[in-house]
């Protein structure tokens, strides 16, 4: 036998192919000799790697994943967008499925009814989170969903400025940034109630197309938000509320809050950390803007014998009819990831997820507390949290204590001295439901040892005695 | 196919205009609607909007085509058809009964300044489908 | 596809099966003190989601997936999409505890893994194109277009150019190149496609001038050709000043054979999930990496992974003046990125080549089987995938949609129709590298019999599809009365 030197995943070989050519009357090298021209014909290597066989290369992966210390193998206190939540079993099990995984989208409804109902069912849950009436099959990401939010604004209101809460994600406010530097959108720094940090009181707001407040915010804290979208309706402009999706499942909706569009990132449902993606971003609206949404939408209908079926729609919004004037240029979105955050909404329940959101409210407000007890450190802020707390470091040496606290089995929180000079010294710190209290009071205690110098001499117990 | 109305004139981007003094009732032609297929949205523009020549006076919308539909001379909305927005089938079934919009014309009508065609040479356009 | 279904009478939502009270016990009681929240802050009533049982959740989505067609069900030639084989072991690459398990913001030097895998690829896919650098960021092809197009304006408004906002397109090109444009707050211009189906040189002097920013291409086109012109296209706009944009998405006819840098192209984007074989999920996650030649490497989004020449460490490179910032969240779908690592590593240069070469073979065996009952549009050799126009079949009654639906009956996901839009009753055949001679024949020979149908038969094609879960779906109904979301009934 031949000793195979390929991956097989082309079937045919050399000699096959040539006959395939040869059987229908077409000379060999057909396609690529007669149409690519000689001088732009790739002759030499490029310098590529060698190819590795199937052992090998499972070798190689497994040894570049050993690389990473994950956050499975250390208890880990970081979020800052990315959360560190428990995703049941039958969530991977059922989107591995390659009727599911393999598809492409779904323009051929008769054989795609899996995917378009997943979808289906994927924007009724984002729609029953967060209290709005109709919600687009997904977006690349939360920050990229803000992005075509405030884009989706601009025309929809013809206005060029857009108000942005100080305490959005700075990650997702610079992704704001780099679509407003090219649409014509004027970005402007605001208070979580709507009001402008620095116009003068009074000054007009009739140019403002949208007012984007994230709640929880980027330090955890919970705001009310009908106060921005009160303000942003009595200045004619949207309101845009960038939410957590688990958080909604007991913190008052954007919907009921007066709300007229909410986006987000579906990371906390059933998406791995994945080292920042793929997840999924979310947006939903009122019934008055289906038309001003970006990308795909599933709807019901029925066919020819009244049978019960779903199919895109409302397509003359979108790129492969509109081109230019399409109301975005979306077209691949992230289904599959919309898919898994669909199954662990059904595999979790309300009662599941709402169970996970009170734990992350109830473990937040116990570390600010544990933390603030032990004197060396002092939080940011008050009031209620989900999942995270921002909290200033005594002696501000922030690296060096995340330092520390790996060498104990600890994956601590982010560093905001980076992220905002303001912040030098502070300490975002997070907590999901797989926290547990004893490895709350073991983070709490290894960090105020370290921090009070007595890191050496701390009897903090290591990871694996915390388990 | 319904006939081509002889108290109109058209563009060749197959819209009519009639007029009547200082305004000017703007609607699609049945050639637009045959091509556009079964409207499922129509979005005429509010009242109280200046229209230039050529700007969008309805966006328009089939299951698998979208387009706007232009205003052949300048001018104000002074009527909005919104019954075109809740049930735009009407545009399939009565084209040329069914304008978009009606304009206060801001000058006075000049057919043949405005590049206008009159009935016979639209249908001439069109093949003699109206 | 016919998996068994008592239910297939009436199909339900996972909102409809269930009860009040059913679930599963997901968490540990919570074991800090209850924190009391305002009310205020609080919904007044629980979201109105499924109820279900675990076994109830893992049948209704098994039972949806029975509703699907996905590459592994069968052949799947939609032209412009690639939809080769996805390897399984990059299914279980992508799901490694090191890799979906790390968090972004983790300490770089505990993510070593990561980022050496992200900083090789990108090197592998420039040289695969010939380019200078690659962004792992994009998130879907038209995401890639619409950063490397936002580097193009930066780079014009870097030079003090910035009077260059308009983008040319071919007519025959794929919808979200103007789209990603006109987000990008550039204006569009179309370039007719001459006779030949290749852009119109003479049609292309008129419209250069000093307010192009760039020219954007996809080669092969959407037809399946190969921009014979393409050195004397890219003399052209680069004397005007601008740019030229490669559209990667027909990339693996080209794959090892040409290289879009030697070409002249300045910026590039790759669909992973077409030419490296990453699974499309029926819509995503994708990944659209843009790479630039040297000029053009300050704009690239940030950050960017780099290696220090002395540490040997990876790091992220932040700190870019220039960069149009970055277009996501922290650095790319991750995940699609390692099966694409995977993809290539597996293959080297040698199997990459073979995958083109076999890609065009595959298109132009197929393209010959058919050519006896259907008119090829643009006749000429064609590389990856060719397209059919369905006139004379719709002069005698039967459209391409007809066509394409009875597709279904013989057990293939149709190709792509109805684009590109130069071409009439267009079906666009890409049956890319992955399938067998006799899977080929079998197709062919399925082809060519409904072509016989649609003569003696017509109502076969009319009433197709037959045996599938639903028959043809009432698309103005959902257009005219959007039902976008499931309601619990009143009452």
């Amino acid at each position: 036998m031949t000793r195979m030197r390929t991956p097989g995943y082309v079937p045919t070989t050399t000699a096959e192919r040539a006959a395939m050519l040869r059987d229908v009357g077409l000379p060999p090298d057909a396609g690529l000799s007669a149409c690519i021209p000689e001088g732009v014909r790739l002759r030499t290597a490029v310098g590529l790697p060698p190819a590795l066989d199937a052992l090998s290369l499972a070798r190689h992966m497994q040894a570049l994943s050993d690389r990473n210390r994950p956050a499975d193998r250390a208890v880990c206190f970081l979020g800052a967008g990315a959360y560190d939540h428990f995703v049941p079993t039958a969530v991977d099990a059922l989107v591995s499925r390659q009727e599911f995984a393999t598809a492409y989208t779904p323009y051929q409804p008769e054989i795609s009814q899996g995917t378009l109902q997943a979808i289906f069912e994927f924007q009724s849950t984002m729609c029953a989170l967060t209290g709005l009436d109709v919600s687009n099959s997904s977006m690349y990401d939360g920050a990229t969903a803000a992005a075509e939010a405030l884009l989706m604004a601009h025309r929809h209101t013809g206005r060029p400025r857009a108000l942005v809460a100080r305490s959005v994600h700075p990650g997702v406010r610079a992704v704001l940034a780099t679509y407003a530097s090219f649409t014509g959108l004027v970005l402007e720094d605001c208070r979580e109630d709507g009001t402008p940090c620095a116009a003068a009181p009074g000054a007009s707001l009739d140019d403002v197309a949208a007012v984007l407040v994230q709640s929880p915010d980027f330090f955890g804290r919970i705001h009310d938000l009908s106060l921005p979208a009160a303000f942003a309706h009595a200045a004619g402009a949207l309101s845009i509320a960038y939410c957590d999706p688990l958080s909604l499942a007991v913190l008052r909706s954007p919907g009921e809050c007066g709300a007229d569009v909410a986006v987000g990132d579906v990371q906390p449902l059933g998406q791995h950390l994945s080292f920042g993606g793929p997840w999924a971003g979310f947006l939903t609206t009122r019934d008055a803007l289906v038309r001003r949404m970006p990308g795909r939408i599933a709807g019901e209908t029925v066919d020819r014998e009244g049978r019960r079926g779903f199919v895109l729609t409302l397509q003359a919004r979108e790129q492969h009819i509109r081109r230019e004037k399409a109301t975005s240029n979306l077209c691949t979105n992230q289904a599959l990831c919309a898919t898994a955050a669909t199954v662990h909404c059904a595999v979790a329940g309300p009662s599941g997820l709402a169970e996970a959101a009170r734990q992350c409210i109830s473990k937040a407000d116990y570390l600010r507390a544990r933390l603030a007890a032990t004197g060396a450190f002092e939080p940011l802020h008050a009031g209620p949290l989900f999942r995270e707390c921002a909290v200033r470091v005594r002696g501000g040496d922030v690296a060096g204590l995340n330092r520390a606290l790996l060498d104990r089995g600890f994956v601590g929180g982010l560093d905001l001295g980076p992220v905002d000079a303001a912040l030098a010294g502070c300490w975002l710190v997070a907590v999901t439901e797989k926290r547990t209290r004893a490895e709350i009071d073991a983070f709490v205690v290894a960090a105020a040892a370290h921090v009070a110098g007595r890191s050496s001499e701390a009897s903090a117990p290591r990871k694996e005695a915390v388990r | 196919m319904s006939a081509i109305p002889k108290d109109r004139f058209y563009t060749a981007s197959h819209e009519w205009i009639r007029i009547d003094g200082g305004k000017a009732s703007v609607g699609i032609t049945d050639h637009a609607q045959h091509e556009l297929g079964d409207l499922v949205f129509a979005d005429p523009a509010p009242v109280g909007k200046k229209l230039a020549a050529g700007d969008s006076v309805a966006t328009l919308e089939s299951v698998k085509a979208a387009s706007d539909a232009y205003a052949p001379v300048a001018g104000t909305v002074s009527v909005s058809n919104r019954a075109l927005y809740d049930d735009p089938a009407l545009l399939n079934s009565d084209p040329y009964g069914q304008p978009l919009v009606v304009l206060d014309l801001d000058a006075a009508f000049d057919a043949a300044s405005a590049g206008l065609l009159d009935a016979t040479a639209y249908g001439a356009l069109v093949g003699g489908k109206g | 596809m016919n998996a068994p279904n008592p239910t297939s009478e009436k199909t339900l939502l996972i909102f409809e099966r269930g009860a009040p009270g059913r679930g599963s016990s997901l968490y540990p009681d919570c074991d800090v003190p209850d924190c009391a929240v305002d009310p205020v802050l609080l919904r007044s009533a629980s979201p109105d989601l499924a109820e279900v049982s675990e076994v109830e959740a893992v049948r209704h989505y098994t039972w949806l997936s029975t509703r699907n067609f996905g590459v592994e069900t069968g052949f799947y030639p939609l032209g412009s999409c690639t939809m080769k084989y996805n390897p399984k072991e990059n299914e279980a690459f992508a799901r490694l505890p090191g890799f979906a398990g790390a968090h972004p913001l983790q300490d770089p030097a505990t993510a070593q893994g990561c980022l050496a895998l992200m900083h090789d690829l990108a090197d592998w896919l420039s040289r695969l194109c010939g380019m200078s650098a690659f962004s792992l960021q994009p998130a879907a092809g038209a995401h890639g277009e619409l950063t490397g197009l936002m580097c193009i304006r930066a780079y014009h408004r870097h030079r003090g150019d910035a009077k260059r906002i308009v983008v040319l397109v071919p007519d025959s090109a794929h919808g979200t190149n103007p789209a990603s444009a006109a987000v990008a707050g550039l204006e569009v211009r179309e370039v007719p496609s001459g006779p030949d189906g290749m852009v119109d040189l003479d049609a292309l002097d008129r419209l250069l001038g000093d307010d192009v920013a760039a020219l954007m291409l996809t080669n092969p086109n959407t037809l399946g050709l190969f921009e014979k012109n393409i050195e004397a296209i890219a003399q052209k706009v680069h004397a005007a000043g601008g740019l030229l944009y490669y559209d990667g998405a027909n990339a693996n006819a080209i794959l090892m054979q040409s290289r879009p840098g030697d070409m002249g192209f300045d910026v590039v984007h790759l669909n992973l999930h077409k030419t490296f074989a990453t699974p499309h999920g029926g819509g995503g996650p994708g990944a659209g990496p843009v790479g630039v030649s040297e000029r053009l490497v300050p704009f690239l989004p940030v950050p960017l992974v780099m290696k220090d020449a002395v540490s040997g460490q990876y790091l992220l490179d932040a700190d870019r003046p220039l960069s149009i910032g970055p277009v996501r969240s922290f650095y790319g779908n991750f995940g699609v990125l390692v099966r694409a690592y995977a993809y290539i590593l597996r293959n080297g240069e040698e199997g990459l080549a073979a995958v083109s070469e076999a890609a065009v073979t595959n298109a132009s065996y197929l393209r010959e089987r058919l050519r006896p009952a259907y008119r090829i549009a643009y006749d000429a050799p064609s590389m990856h995938e060719f397209v059919i126009t369905g006139t004379p079949q719709k002069e005698a009654g039967c459209s391409t949609l007809d066509l394409a639906k009875r597709l279904i009956d013989y057990g293939y996901h149709p190709p792509t129709i109805y684009f590109p839009l130069v071409v009439k009753e267009a079906l666009m055949v890409e049956p890319t590298e992955t399938e067998t001679r006799e899977t080929l024949d079998a197709f062919a020979d399925a082809m060519l019999r409904i072509a016989e149908e649609a003569r003696t038969s017509p109502e076969l094609l009319h009433d197709a599809p037959h045996g599938t879960p639903v028959s043809r779906l009432d698309e103005l109904r959902a257009a005219r009365t959007p039902v976008l979301r499931w309601k619990r009934p009143e009452g």
